[in-house]
């Protein structure tokens, strides 16, 4: 028995510059950017003061008091972007066998927002190293052990097959998407609610980053501050936000009459072992897991019509991500567009993988190549067409999304058009 | 299908740091659980935990490690040279592309991140350790053992609570089938720090007993709670044949697995433990009457230990199994703590024991289970399943096979015995595929 094919039927999207999965690809189809001085605390004291931050309130507000109160900012996220998701692929409750849905969700950081809100208050904003555990939030464990969120979105969507947290740092999102198609091939689900969250816009992320100068300290310029493939590239800016893919089997989508966004072919992940932040030059590990994806998509290298870029733009990742690229799709690497969305919305950690599918998906569906925003002074070092500052129409039948994270870990992850490839 | 069997093991767990000195120490009943040493608990309504008191990272990792990674991690980056020692695999066996890391974590390094967040807030960001990046989130642990031990092949983390060792251990099988040769995998936690006891108390599970031997007691009619320990284990998964090839030790086969989870209340509330466990023995195709042993989860609190118990008795018959908790010794793990049960089981195997449930002495009535109390009980080794739950509704199980199966052996039938296990314990039983030893505890 050949294992199923596995369907994108369902899209939510909680992004810097507007909530839901409209907003999310007019702003990155228009070749807008979302980074902004940060407004979440005061940053004052750091290095890199600029943020993609999500207007959240409008809604935020159509959660219920209990889900604010309970739930951190990561949660929320991931819980809007699943009832999108939900809502767009049409899966009513009453037309599924709970047993066979299940939750794979990425995050990096977890509930670092409220880990830090709820350490002020245990501490007295630092000052104790033995905690008074009466000021503690009765749902501190569920901060401290972040598969609770995975658990909220399976209450959410009544999954009650298999259930998980993929955290493997910034490529999370890439990776619990890939993990939930896995999933579905060997039998284990016929429906996964999949995606990733992080709210990281928080003191001690953003000292974490500092301290490493991974992110840009372009703070004057803040809407030009996150240049992938650039001469002048100084670092990434720091995202927040969530997205959720509805995955299901091509048989239990037909069955519903679900519309069929496009088809998840192939994923593999890969580490350097080579240093928990830093990449070697020639981006053979990233090369490895591109070239393992596209053997379990059948599909060549030259059938590539569009590559989704980590792209964070510090100086070492676009070069490594170049890379990569030409050692795996050898000169078909030149004929194919390279963009990175992060120019627009940031670098959210563990969501941005699966933001950066629904792209891709969105891409597929529409046409449409979304640009790499701020690229102006071209790299004599990178020579890929990196499709700056405006987005391109082209139909499109085969992508790649690549990600990268702290660790070494490299992911890739193949999506087609459905049947539009080998039977 | 591919094969993935288990040919290492690296334990760090509170009765002992090192496989055989936590293995000798389980046999023996002796418990890691005491007053917690590391910081000062007083005032906080549950004071005891399971500590490795006998681990010095100095003596086990370059100098340069140790101030870029938390306690968990230099466990983790420990037991994982203990485990590919235990294997013998020597370095060039396979190329480094296809061998990977799948690991679990619960808490990430916490006790680190504490040490940070004073620094952040008492003396500024410029305070903040460079390490603090990757050294407090919960990938670490994969992305330091690959780059330790040279793995490049498939990389993964999982999050579950408890129930995520057996997760990673079922992603390592996974990509064992995809084509890796040799994974490292099993989960590791921590966070013995005061942000850390403060999570766990929030919990809300905690035994607030202040009697070693007294205040985690699953399936006991007293019982009323759980102690936490730190800790985990790393297993070496091998595909079968190139293990074989190489002609070395197979402690058992990793012959199934299913994670499932429970009914939300406002969708009834059905708990999906059951679920698991009958996915998992189908998908080793294992019998209920042929598995020989059940590790529990033990969870401690009433509630649950009722609803495991009739869960097992649903499926194997009254006292139709032998059934242990050997956590009474170490504590809860986190995400460690089954990749230990893990390794129990798989010791057990090999030994003819099935090591005991301490300090439990009376089980709660209705709980209509063959608890494995007191002392070590011999066994004619067979399947061994291990259950895991985790807050919030998460439940797996795995299902071990002693030795080996043909690769090209179809159906449902066990394993045939053809030779008794040694019973005594102690001396290394040497399984291979000529050694399957059958399950006919019933």
């Amino acid at each position: 028995m050949s294992a199923p094919r596995v369907v994108i039927t369902g899209l939510g999207v909680v992004a810097p510059g507007g909530v839901g999965t409209k907003a999310f690809w007019h702003l990155i189809t228009a070749g807008r950017t979302a980074t902004r001085p940060i407004t979440a605390f005061d940053a004052a004291a750091f290095r890199s003061r600029i943020a993609a931050e999500v207007d959240f309130e409008a809604a935020q507000a159509e959660l219920s008091h209990r889900e604010r109160r309970r739930l951190d900012r990561a949660a929320q996220f991931a819980l809007v972007a699943t009832r999108e998701a939900i809502a767009d692929g049409g899966l009513e409750p009453d037309r599924f066998d709970p047993t066979r849905v299940g939750v794979s969700l990425g995050t990096a950081v977890g509930a670092t927002c409220n880990l830090e809100s709820e350490y002020l208050a245990l501490s007295d904003t630092g000052r104790e190293w033995v905690l008074d555990h009466r000021y503690a939030s009765p749902h501190l464990y569920d901060y401290f052990m972040p598969g609770s969120m995975a658990a909220e979105i399976a209450a959410e969507c009544n999954a009650q097959g298999p259930v998980t947290v993929v955290s493997a740092g910034c490529t999370s999102g890439l990776d619990a998407v890939g993990h939930a198609a896995d999933l579905i091939r060997e039998g284990a689900a016929d429906v996964m609610v999949t995606g990733g969250t992080d709210a990281p816009i928080s003191p001690i992320t953003v000292a974490c980053f500092d301290a490493i100068r991974a992110t840009s300290p372009s703070n004057d310029d803040a809407a030009h501050a996150l240049r992938p493939f650039d001469r002048t590239r100084n670092g990434f800016v720091l995202g927040e936000g969530a997205a959720t893919l509805l995955l299901e089997t091509e048989e239990h989508a037909r069955a519903r009459g679900a519309r069929i966004y496009a088809e998840i072919a192939g994923f593999a992940s890969r580490s350097n072992a080579y240093h928990m932040t830093g990449l070697r030059p020639d981006g053979a590990e990233m090369a490895a897991a591109i070239t393992a994806a596209l053997a379990e998509s059948r599909r060549s290298p030259q059938s590539i019509d569009y590559v989704n870029a980590h792209g964070t733009a510090t100086k070492q990742n676009d070069r490594h991500e170049t890379a990569a690229l030409k050692r795996a799709l050898g000169p078909h690497a030149y004929r194919t567009p390279v963009s990175s969305i992060k120019s627009m919305i940031g670098h959210s950690l563990g969501a941005i993988g699966s933001i950066e599918i629904a792209a891709c998906t969105l891409a597929l569906d529409q046409g449409v190549v979304p640009p790499t925003a701020n690229l102006r002074e071209p790299d004599p070092e990178l020579d890929l067409d990196y499709v700056p500052l405006h987005a391109r129409e082209q139909r499109l039948d085969t992508v790649l999304s690549v990600g990268s994270g702290f660790g070494g870990f490299q992911s890739a992850i193949v999506l087609t058009r459905l049947g539009t490839g080998p039977a | 299908m591919t094969t993935a069997v288990i040919t290492g093991i690296g334990v760090a767990a509170p009765n002992g740091a090192g496989t055989e000195n936590f293995w000798a120490a389980t046999l023996r009943g002796e418990s890691g659980i005491g007053p917690i040493r590391r910081f000062d608990t007083r005032g906080y309504p549950a004071r005891l935990g399971g500590e490795i008191d006998d681990f010095d990272p100095a003596e086990h990792l370059p100098r340069r490690l140790l101030p870029q990674t938390d306690r968990m991690t230099q466990l983790a980056l420990t037991a994982s040279a203990w485990a590919l020692a235990d294997s013998g695999v020597a370095p060039g066996t396979y190329d480094p592309g296809e061998t990977g890391v799948a690991m679990a974590g619960a808490f990430g390094g916490f006790e680190y991140g504490q040490r940070e967040l004073e620094n952040l807030w008492c003396s500024g960001p410029e305070r903040v350790s460079v390490y603090m990046s990757f050294a407090w989130f919960y990938a670490v642990n994969t992305g330091q053992l690959s780059i330790r031990h040279v793995l490049r092949g498939p990389a993964g983390v999982v999050v579950g609570d408890q129930a995520g060792g057996l997760d990673a251990v079922a992603q390592a099988r996974r990509n064992i089938r995809k084509g890796a040769r040799l994974m490292l995998s099993g989960g590791f936690d921590s966070s013995f720090c005061p942000y850390g006891w403060v999570a766990r108390i929030s919990d809300g599970t905690l035994s607030t007993d202040e009697d070693p031997r007294t205040a985690y007691l699953p399936f006991d009619l007293r019982a009323r709670g759980q102690v936490p320990g730190e800790g985990g284990a790393v297993l070496v998964v091998e595909e079968a044949a190139a293990a074989r090839r190489r002609g070395t030790r197979i402690y058992g086969e990793i012959a199934g697995y299913a994670a499932t989870f429970d009914a939300a209340a406002r969708y009834g509330g059905e708990r999906g433990l059951g679920r698991a466990v009958e996915a998992a023995l189908a998908d080793a195709g294992v019998t209920a009457r042929e598995v020989g042993v059940v590790f529990a989860d033990g969870s401690g609190r009433p509630a649950d230990d009722r609803a495991e118990a009739e869960t097992i008795a649903a499926v194997f018959g009254p006292q139709g199994v032998p059934v242990t908790v050997p956590k009474t010794m170490t504590g809860r793990m986190s995400s460690g703590g089954a990749p230990v049960d893990l390794a129990g089981a798989l010791l057990a195997m090999r030994d003819g024991l099935i090591p005991p449930t301490v300090n439990v002495r009376t089980v709660a009535p209705g709980a209509r289970l063959d608890l494995v109390t007191g002392v070590p009980r011999p066994w004619q080794p067979g399947p061994a399943l291990v259950l895991a739950r985790g807050r919030g509704g998460f439940n797996s199980a795995m299902v071990l096979r002693p030795g080996t199966a043909a690769p090209n052996r179809t159906g449902a039938a066990s394993v045939t015995g053809r030779e008794a296990p040694t019973r005594s314990g102690g001396k290394r039983h040497e399984a291979d595929d000529t050694v399957g030893p059958g399950g006919d505890h019933a």
